[in-house]
């Protein structure tokens, strides 16, 4: 297994996106960005159950929401400041997912599937009837809060840069991880995970842990979200919508590479917007992305990095 | 107290009945082509603004309008079937369920555009009927018929004529139904048109009682789901009995 150069242009390519905003100082763009790189890590992250391990995880937003609901709850009640308490939250949501994993990873395909939408609905209904954590309003921020950081302005910037870093680390760790031996477990497993048991994968861990990989980077992004936001509910932190758009993004980019899940978010990204602010199709978006899905799905299921790989074997290993 | 729980009994029956319609229609393509159709919640959308455009334009019973909405089902779940799944189904799961659920975001898209999210019903009074002290709508009492006679009708079609023998041969297995001479394609398009027609006419069938709008599909799909799972996957009864264990509860 060669190591591959695609790290040393991807993380590259990354830190110039990432340096955009504060060179300029446009706070429109810093929204852009924090969006592109919000994607990138979900993507990134999803990547690595749906595209590394072969599981279709269609509830994936669950630990998105329970590592923000932990991370909030932190914040607002404990006075933690924003990194421990995220760093907390993303353990928060891989501990749920192992512990889930145990149990629905025994599914398999469209079963799993089902199961993890059947999870999502679960945990939403849960939050929306315990009072604690506010119930079906949801918490939000005393302002005071932000005064830690130096006053809400720069809080925003704090939480930009650290979503930054959040990407960065994601992508390096899912890059990794697939040039792991771990990785190559799951990707046994993928092709044909009888055979892989019988070669010695133990297939039963190694997808827990796999789904507790690809929960913990959602759960942390759900932390620094949310903290910008100032406030969070159950219908907002648990929304299906949001679980699709990052299946959508894997696919649009390419399945199992990590090039491929980072340039589906940017390219995902982008046509939204172009989509939403453009006023002729602005209120045909959906069915616009549903035309874009399907295409995907029936000509290029191994999506734009894939189907670059496929075309040009000097490429190939620079996009792993 | 008595009559207030016979009352209960009564509507939740019926209801489950109509619950276990729609159901059916999911677990048909699920068994028959091992296929969990995202698009389920879309079609029953599509079924209630049939059923509401066919009452308030062309002043047709939504009862009569129903057996239209069948035949449209059969030709629009086709005409799916063609376009989004064919060239995958024997594709490994994700690309099936990402093709129905783009489906699902045509429909839903292009109907939100078109009808915005409004809540709309049907203005139907047909009377009621009074059981033992509690009063049911006759509307109620139609649906829950209705959706025992398509399911009868299904069963009919699945175990005594030919295009449903070759439906079920192709279920169990593929290859095999077509070196018999079945011509799978055709029965895989006409099992996916069925299921379709079914979601759809349930659909028609539950906008005579619910107000709904072009979302309300999805608690209708999540429903299905669980009687699917409650009454086991290839049998049109054991939905029906999932459907009545759910409209009970």
């Amino acid at each position: 297994m060669g190591k591959g150069k695609t790290l040393f242009w991807l993380i590259p390519a990354l830190l110039i996106i990432i340096l955009i905003p504060p060179v300029t100082g446009s706070v429109t763009t810093r929204e852009g960005v924090f969006l592109i790189l919000m994607y990138v890590t979900l993507a990134v992250s999803l990547n690595i159950i749906l595209g590394y391990t072969g599981y279709v995880s269609f509830g994936h937003i669950v630990f998105y929401g329970i590592g923000g609901y932990v991370a909030f709850y932190l914040m607002k009640f404990h006075g933690i400041h924003l990194i421990p308490a995220m760093i907390m939250g993303g353990i928060g949501a891989a501990i749920a997912a192992f512990a889930l994993g145990e149990a629905v990873l025994r599914l398999r395909g469209a079963f799993f599937a089902i199961a993890t939408i059947g999870v999502n609905e679960a945990v939403k209904a849960l939050v929306n009837n315990l009072n604690f954590i506010g119930g079906a309003e949801g918490l939000f921020f005393n302002f005071r809060i932000y005064n830690t950081y130096g006053g809400a302005t720069k809080a925003i910037w704090f939480s930009y840069y650290t979503m930054a870093a959040l990407t960065i680390t994601t992508v390096i760790a899912a890059y990794l991880i697939k040039k792991s031996k771990f990785g190559l477990g799951l990707m046994a497993i993928r092709e044909d995970e009888d055979a892989a048991i019988i070669l010695g994968v133990n297939a039963k861990r190694y997808k827990s842990l796999a789904y507790a990989a690809s929960a913990l980077f959602p759960g942390m992004v759900g932390a620094v979200f949310f903290f910008k936001a100032g406030n969070i509910e159950p219908h907002d932190a648990f929304h299906l919508i949001k679980s699709i758009e990052m299946i959508f993004m894997v696919m649009l980019g390419g399945y199992g590479s990590v090039t491929g899940a980072v340039t589906g978010a940017l390219v995902y990204e982008r046509l939204k917007g172009f989509l939403l602010v453009n006023p002729l199709f602005k209120n045909l978006h959906m069915a616009i992305s549903g035309v874009i899905l399907l295409l995907i799905v029936l000509f290029m299921p191994q999506g734009i990095v894939g189907f670059i790989r496929e075309k040009s074997k000097k490429l190939r290993e620079m996009l792993e | 107290m008595l009559s207030a729980w016979l009352g209960a009994t009564l509507s939740g029956i019926l209801l489950g009945l109509l619950y276990g319609l729609a159901a059916i229609g999911l677990n048909l393509i699920w068994g028959v082509m091992n296929v969990i159709n995202l698009s389920h919640g879309a079609f029953i959308a599509v079924g209630m603004f049939a059923s509401y455009f066919m009452a308030n334009y062309l002043h047709l019973s939504p009862f009569l309008g129903v057996f239209l909405v069948l035949a449209t089902g059969v030709v629009l779940g086709m005409i799916t079937y063609f376009i989004s799944l064919h060239r995958i189904i024997s594709a490994p799961e994700l690309s099936t369920l990402l093709a129905t659920y783009s489906v699902s975001l045509i429909i839903i898209g292009l109907g939100t555009f078109i009808f915005t999210t409004n809540p709309r019903a049907i203005d139907i009074t047909m009377g009621s009927v009074s059981v033992g002290g509690t009063v049911l709508p006759m509307t109620r009492i139609l649906t829950g018929a209705f959706s025992v006679i398509f399911t009868l009708w299904l069963y009919y079609f699945l175990y005594k004529t030919w295009s449903g023998k070759a439906i079920r041969a192709v279920s169990m297995n593929r290859d095999a139904a077509e070196l018999m001479g079945v011509n799978t394609t055709m029965s895989l398009a006409l099992a996916f048109g069925i299921g379709v027609a079914l979601a759809m006419t349930a659909g028609a069938l539950t906008a005579t009682i619910f107000p709904f709008t072009i979302l309300s599909g999805g608690g209708y799909e999540l429903k299905s789901f669980v009687i699917c799972v409650l009454g086991g996957l290839g049998s049109p009864l054991g939905a029906l009995l999932g459907g009545l264990i759910l409209g009970l509860i």
